[in-house]
């Protein structure tokens, strides 16, 4: 299947759906409304309602606050999970030590804490970074720990044939692979920052796309619901993608992120 | 070659090196045992042994990589600590740095011990065009050939002109052909400036073909060194020609004679430890 024919069955695979959407809410199938315009609402309302929150402008203050939110729980949980899981991994100790806690505290479902933080840390965007990094750090915690523990030891004896000092043989082994996972773990943490912000906004906020979502259901506005669901879903597809140009920039060197997505 | 006093001014010296490892239940393993060999300077050494009979273990000490539990290890006379600075070593796995570019690979050994990186990268160029690979620069080892990426390996390690080259089966995972080609340019390179060359081998003609002095170990565990054959080839040699030397026929079959053995040796003990494991 080549580029074209791909995207005329993606669209296709949508339009379908869509028709199928608006049929059932609006055809009366011998005498019954299969899907009550009540509970699922119509495509064409739910578009009605986003074409007005952009035209009106209301949407953009919700966008970029989940925005804010998502960057600092991915930059401030990268940051944590990659510096922990490096220390860790250096630290054998270190590690035999906290590994119970580790993993009790990744088993924790994360909506728990959300209550906890928004008391800790109010209404505002923190309680949802806050919730986000705790997605994102082990993520990206775990993948680094694995990477610098499986660096490929002929790496390791080459490094130090070649005449590096221990501090050469992280900047220019440990830290380069350890980026390497980290990186392929990128979809995945951005992902979940986003998912920590969402959530966090549902659970008690005053702005955000999650707050938009919660405030519809709350009135049983179902198109509201819809229109923040797709809006929700436009906004992380165009993060993904941005996501795997950054991927394609930064990983070149790798045999498949530069052939795969070509 | 001409002859050295063998304890004085040898390259390296390994004097009754035996080298265990300890295993997980408790237990140790020697690998080698009581070896004594000495590589004077500009010589070439070729080892060669059954699978498993601690060939590079052997090497690995001789890097610094490993210490030896019993004997001495001595680099031109002084005992080694540590890893082994005069020496070179060309892996037999993929040793380049993934995410660093041929060029890169070459100069990185250079930039970590001080020279101005823009130095370091000009003369990383010159290295690789006379490996054969100017034009391939920018190129990262995932777009190189095994091959290809064995000659920036070579690069790599010659850049920091290192007095004694140790080679670990450098040229196992090549086809036959592109091993021949390698083989060449590594006479060519090493005669254009003779380093003392450790290199290991399980290819008795890949030894032949290469080395002035080839020695035998026997199979392992507690592997010895159980012969010591010199080379009367002339150099410079070519090792396509080689090969169809008498000289080099004879000697292949005394050598062989002995080495036989040890590899049937070798392989019937891998067989009863493979047999041992799924039991």
């Amino acid at each position: 299947m080549n580029r074209v024919q791909l995207i005329g069955w993606q669209i296709l695979v949508g339009v379908t759906l869509i028709g199928l959407w608006q049929v059932l809410t609006t055809v009366p199938i011998f005498g019954v409304t299969l899907l009550p315009p009540f509970f699922f609402s119509t495509p064409e309302k739910v578009v009605e309602r986003i074409v007005k929150w952009f035209v009106e402008g209301t949407i953009w203050r919700h966008l970029a606050i989940t925005l804010t939110e998502a960057i600092l729980a991915f930059v401030i949980g990268s940051l944590g999970g990659a510096l922990v899981g490096f220390w860790f991994a250096r630290q054998q100790t270190v590690a035999a030590v906290f590994d119970p806690y580790v993993k009790m505290m990744n088993a924790l479902p994360r909506v728990v804490l959300a209550p906890i933080f928004a008391l800790w840390l109010g209404l505002g965007i923190w309680s949802k970074v806050a919730l986000g990094i705790t997605l994102v750090f082990f993520v990206v915690f775990f993948n680094v720990y694995q990477g610098v523990k499986e660096t490929s030891s002929t790496l390791v004896d080459n490094a130090r044939m070649l005449g590096m000092s221990e501090r050469q043989l992280l900047r220019h082994v440990y830290w380069p692979s350890a980026l390497s996972w980290m990186f392929s773990s990128l979809h995945t943490s951005v992902g979940f920052a986003v998912v920590g912000a969402v959530v966090g906004e549902y659970l008690g906020s005053a702005a955000g796309l999650g707050y938009l979502i919660q405030q519809a259901e709350g009135t049983f506005d179902v198109a509201g619901v819809f229109a923040g669901m797709t809006v929700l879903a436009l906004f992380v597809v165009v993060i993904d993608w941005l996501v795997t140009k950054v991927e394609q920039r930064l990983l070149v060197w790798r045999p498949n992120a530069s052939a795969e997505r070509m | 070659m001409p002859s050295h006093d063998a304890s004085q001014s040898a390259a390296v010296t390994l004097a009754d090196v035996t080298v265990a490892f300890r295993l997980a239940d408790g237990g140790s393993f020697t690998a080698v045992e009581n070896a004594d060999l000495s590589v004077a300077p500009g010589e070439f050494v070729a080892i060669v042994g059954p699978t498993g009979c601690g060939k590079s273990t052997l090497l690995n000490v001789a890097a610094g990589l490993m210490t030896a539990a019993a004997g001495s290890v001595a680099i031109f006379g002084e005992p080694l600590g540590g890893i082994n600075r005069k020496a070179g070593y060309l892996f037999q796995g993929d040793a380049l740095f993934p995410w660093k570019t041929a060029v890169e690979n070459v100069a990185i050994g250079l930039e970590v011990s001080g020279v101005d990186p823009r130095d370091a990268q000009a003369r990383a160029q010159t290295w690789l065009t006379s490996v054969g690979l100017g034009a391939f620069a920018n190129r990262y080892p995932h777009m190189l050939s095994g091959g290809q990426r064995k000659r920036v390996g070579l690069a790599q390690v010659l850049i920091r002109d290192p007095k004694i080259l140790l080679m670990d089966e450098p040229f196992g995972p090549l086809d036959a052909q592109t091993r021949q080609i390698m083989g060449n340019l590594l006479l060519d390179l090493w005669t254009a400036e003779r380093k003392a060359v450790l290199f290991v081998t399980h290819d008795l003609e890949e030894a032949i073909a290469l080395a002035d002095r080839v020695v035998i170990m026997s199979a392992g565990p507690q592997s010895r060194i159980i012969g010591n054959w010199t080379v009367p080839l002339p150099r410079p040699r070519d090792i396509f020609e080689i090969r169809l030397d008498k000289t080099f026929h004879d000697l292949h079959r005394e050598i062989w004679g002995v080495l036989k053995s040890e590899v049937m040796k070798g392989y019937q003990q891998s067989a009863n430890v493979a047999q041992g494991m799924a039991v």
